[in-house]
């Protein structure tokens, strides 16, 4: 979980409650909150795609050779992409 | 303060009517109001419009119970409507009628001061349409004097444009032709 | 300076609108208010205004659309009543806790039922808790007015929040009179262009309209009040610049005829203008009578209600809503609440009346303020009274 600093007091809160950092967002790594990951078995994926359409979280990565892998940062582990993949490639593992 | 009501029904201007005198007014330099029966209207509907017209600021904003001057734009409304309710004592009934004034009077049971003009023959003939509200406007201002005519010209040659000429033609017409009872 | 011209107020108000540059309008058409966003539609239609008048399909979009837009920078105006404000509602709260400058107009018009269209405060003082600074304009010239001024409080930096400027329904929406209308020159140099405190801009990107959770939420909402209260310092500056250039004068409570006044009657809105002429009567026979008109409504103006009702014995409080088994109309609930801590504080009667059009005359003024004047000791104190109902 990301470090949250809290504004000391309620004058230092921005106007608005405006976030100025663009993409902070990503300091929060809800990676943390996983409790199965998706595991891509390469020799059933056919590169078609739909796992990384699919992510609600948008953390499916292409990696160089065509295939793809969950960035664990941020993956909650929800199962869509596996629930999604077709030809079966993906299967949920349990954490620890 | 000079407050005026207006009787007519929808879609014959009575709207019009009071905000051209308004502005004739304003331009004249004094102050009024212009406003009508306030809530939805339909054409045909009886409908009433309201003015004050004053040398200093007018600061009362409630409705006109108790008017100096009526004007009736359409003479079908008398007996359907009370038009000379709450008319003040020594008030001035204005009436569009092709009737003689003591006709009027009786109909009306009304024996205080009143102006006639056939206000639709002129409409009729100046207009081509029997749309009396500028044509009355003549002859409310030659009975009250509210007004000066010129100080309308103004105001109906941006209301009406091209047919400014027209309006202001019924306009003089009536003020010229209202018999003063 | 300026110029005086006659015109319906509600086409006044759209004219001032226009004269402050607006970039962005959204707004839906409701009696009696139709007039403003309608003449708005015109002016942009002609070229008079160079801005993107958005129709959309509700008040909710309306105030929606204006907040993205405000959001993104522009400058924006809007317009409504009643039921429409009620659609707003939902977007109300947000655009003050988002601190985006909306100015808004309003004309007021009682809340259904029974379906009504014509002028109470129900409306507004439905919306007074949702962080907006609230004026009230009596006439035509202080509708206008408050127009203008009401873009350079909303925008300023030390503000920040959106504004709604409340024109009583029909009595005067509707009314055609003389007003005063600032020149173009006159209004670009009251009024700079807009330099948002943030705009949602790819060269300076930030996100607006955040989730708050319990740890941030009280804070932000205390940051929230903060701005509102501290907004009056900007409406008083602003006002005595107003004085200064246009040489008309705004309080947020204005005093007529107060002077050795033990009775004083508060008003807000165009009812304050015929209780004038009932106060000069009462005044000539003698009776030490006064107005005040209150033209600030939020931040509530609690330093100028003390000073004004000092010394006064009696304050009767007109209001033009219910507030359903509260302890009274919203605003003398709120007056009562302000002056409870002062030991002086006057005797407070309050009568609700003007209900959904109803109307309100001279002598309706006269009647409620005789009835108070000449009580008899004995008459039991009700935390409010219906006037001109019947059967009451």
């Amino acid at each position: 979980m990301a470090n949250k600093r809290w504004p000391e007091n309620w004058q230092d809160v921005t106007p608005g409650c405006i976030v100025s950092e663009p993409g902070s967002a990503s300091q929060y790594h809800t990676g943390d909150w996983r409790a199965q990951r998706p595991i891509w078995d390469n020799t059933k994926c056919i590169k078609c795609g739909v796992c990384y359409i699919f992510c609600p979280e948008g953390c499916i990565i292409e990696k160089e050779d065509g295939f793809f892998e969950a960035d664990l940062d941020y993956c909650k582990g929800c199962g869509i992409c596996a629930h999604e993949c077709w030809p079966l490639a993906i299967k949920m593992v349990e954490e620890g | 303060m000079i407050e005026i009501r207006w009787h007519g029904r929808g879609g014959q201007g009575a709207v019009t009517s009071v905000e051209l005198l308004a502005l004739a007014a304003i331009d004249e330099g004094k102050y009024a109001q212009g406003f009508p029966s306030f809530g939805p209207e339909r054409r045909g509907a009886p409908v009433a419009a309201f003015n004050r017209v004053d040398s200093e600021r007018i600061r009362i904003r409630s409705g006109i119970y108790h008017p100096d001057v009526v004007v009736v734009l359409d003479e079908s409304l008398i007996g359907l409507v009370n038009v000379t309710e709450g008319l003040k004592p020594g008030g001035k009934l204005i009436v569009n009628t092709s009737k003689k004034a003591a006709d009027v009077m009786k109909i009306l049971n009304y024996s205080g001061a009143i102006a006639t003009v056939d206000a639709t023959g002129i409409a009729w003939k100046e207009l081509g349409v029997p749309i009396t509200n500028t044509t009355m406007l003549g002859a409310l201002v030659k009975v009250t004097g509210v007004v000066g005519l010129d100080a309308l010209a103004g105001p109906v040659e941006h209301r009406f444009g091209r047919i400014a000429s027209k309006n202001m033609a019924a306009l003089k017409r009536a003020f010229d032709e209202v018999k003063i009872n | 300076m300026g110029k005086r011209k006659g015109m319906e107020i509600a086409l006044a108000a759209a004219e001032a609108a226009a004269l402050c540059r607006p970039d962005v309008i959204a707004a839906y058409p409701i009696t009696p208010n139709t007039h403003i966003p309608e003449h708005l539609s015109d002016i942009v239609a002609e070229g008079r205004l160079d801005a993107e008048f958005i129709c959309v399909e509700s008040e909710h979009s309306a105030l929606s659309a204006c907040m993205g837009a405000s959001g993104a920078g522009a400058r924006v105006f809007t317009a409504t009543s009643s039921q429409g404000l009620l659609y707003m509602a939902e977007i109300m709260a947000i655009a003050s806790s988002m601190r985006l400058p909306v100015v808004m107009a309003l004309g007021n018009r009682a809340l259904s039922g029974p379906l009504n269209i014509w002028n109470d405060h129900s409306d507004i003082m439905s919306q007074r808790d949702t962080g907006w600074i609230s004026l009230f304009a009596s006439h035509g010239q202080e509708v206008i007015d408050m127009v203008i001024q009401s873009f350079r409080i909303a925008e300023d930096r030390d503000v920040m929040l959106p504004i709604n400027i409340n024109l009583d329904g029909f009595q005067l929406t509707h009314v055609v009179e003389v007003m005063d209308f600032p020149l173009q020159e006159e209004v670009d140099a009251f009024l700079p262009v807009y330099k948002p405190y943030a705009s949602l801009h790819p060269d300076h990107p930030c996100s607006m309209g955040t989730l708050g959770l319990p740890e941030i939420f009280a804070e932000a909402t205390r940051a929230r009040e903060a701005a509102v209260v501290n907004s009056r310092k900007t409406i008083l500056k602003v006002w005595d610049e107003w004085e200064k250039r246009f040489g008309r004068r705004y309080e947020p409570i204005e005093s007529y005829k107060m002077k050795g006044a033990e009775v004083a009657v508060l008003t807000m809105g165009s009812m304050g203008e015929t209780a004038e002429v009932a106060i000069d009567a009462l005044r000539e026979k003698g009776v030490p009578v006064g107005l005040l008109k209150l033209k600030l409504w939020r931040p509530f103006p609690y330093e100028d209600l003390q000073k004004a009702v000092k010394g006064v014995k009696s304050l009767i409080v007109m209001d033009r809503a219910v507030s359903f088994g509260g302890p009274g109309g919203p605003v003398a609930s709120e007056i009562r609440s302000a002056l409870y801590d002062d030991p002086n504080r006057p005797d407070l009667t309050n009568y609700i009346f003007g209900l959904g059009g109803r109307d309100v005359t001279v002598e309706d003024f006269i009647t409620m303020i005789d009835k108070v004047r000449l009580a008899d000791k004995k008459r039991p104190k009700e935390h409010y009274e219906f006037y001109g109902v019947r059967g009451e």
